[in-house]
């Protein structure tokens, strides 16, 4: 069961990374250089939630041969680069999947 | 009035798909719909579920939910300029409301804008969004309890995680920076201890980003 006072303290820390700035940033405070890392922060995280959910299994160990979600993550980022569009990419990687599960089993 | 139609579709796919895997992860709809209530940001709240799932504790969910976070650093920055005559209540709705497609369309408007009120157009935009992710999140978790698990719906998490990265790989540095974490988050996943496998993947991409970025500029200057 989710315990709900971690949901208030995200909730928190959520509210407080978008208030800290707007509440108590001077603008020069920030330099360009880090202005330049921080908009690296996607590149940096959201690969740590992919990657691992692609390539590796419900125990934890690599799955290289006949796994469908590479061939599917690959299509959808293709898509994605092309079309620059959110939905375009979700979809084409969730339909792809569904087809490759749906003929192999 | 606000132009943020075209911005808000993306949002939808991302509630539906989050209240469908609360649902499916074993959360009751209470939980799932405080959690879009109270967290109000769709990257948190889904690893928040990835997280859970996997069995983290409560100090690296705080924790990953953080670093997710920590882009929202560059939004109030950005931003701070355009509301520091704000009252503090303002200021406090706003932040609430600050989400990465509100500050996708009112980050230019506010650039262009002369008038005294144009914050408005940022609560606009959030609150938009509030209201369609709350929805999103409802119908998700009607369709959770009917959606089979077998469909595999968790693989929509890695995939709306790559959809917002997909401009990104245009770019050299941001391809390295991403091979790097992604590396380390696989490779890592089993092997770094309390599943900090996300932060740890995250630090190490930011410190590569640093350092290339770092050696352009020496280049060029």
């Amino acid at each position: 069961m989710v315990d709900w006072l971690i949901i208030i303290y995200c909730g928190l820390i959520t509210f407080f990374t978008r208030f800290s700035m707007i509440a108590l940033l001077k603008k020069e405070m920030f330099n360009n250089r880090i202005r330049e890392v921080l908009s690296y922060v996607p590149s940096a995280i959201f690969p740590a939630i992919i990657f691992p959910a692609i390539f590796l299994d419900n125990t934890g160990s690599m799955v290289i041969m006949d796994n469908p979600k590479i061939i599917a993550a690959v299509i959808a980022t293709i898509i994605g680069v092309i079309s620059k569009n959110i939905l375009a990419t979700i979809f084409s990687g969730l339909f792809s999947y569904w087809l490759m599960i749906f003929f192999n089993y | 009035m606000f132009n943020v139609s075209p911005l808000m579709i993306p949002v939808v796919p991302f509630g539906i798909i989050f209240g469908v895997l609360a649902i499916d992860l074993g959360l009751n709809a209470y939980t799932t719909m405080g959690m879009s209530i109270i967290i109000f940001g769709g990257a948190s709240q889904i690893i928040f579920l990835q997280l859970f799932s996997a069995g983290a504790s409560s100090l690296i969910i705080l924790s990953s939910v953080g670093a997710v976070n920590s882009r929202h650093l560059l939004y109030g920055a950005v931003l701070s300029e355009h509301l520091s005559d704000l009252r503090l209540f303002w200021k406090i709705i706003l932040s609430y409301f600050l989400v990465d497609q509100a500050f996708a369309v009112s980050h230019d408007y506010l650039k262009k804008s002369k008038d005294k009120n144009r914050y408005f157009h940022l609560f606009g935009a959030g609150a938009t969004c509030w209201i369609i992710w709350q929805i999103t999140t409802f119908l998700g978790i009607i369709l959770g309890s009917i959606v089979p698990d077998k469909l595999g719906l968790t693989f929509a998490i890695p995939l709306t995680f790559l959809a917002l990265l997909v401009n990104d790989f245009r770019k050299l540095i941001n391809v390295l920076v991403i091979i790097v974490s992604g590396f380390i988050a696989t490779y890592g996943y089993e092997i770094i201890p309390f599943k900090a496998y996300v932060i740890v993947s995250a630090l190490a991409g930011l410190f590569v980003a640093y350092i290339l970025t770092k050696l352009i500029e020496k280049k060029n200057g």
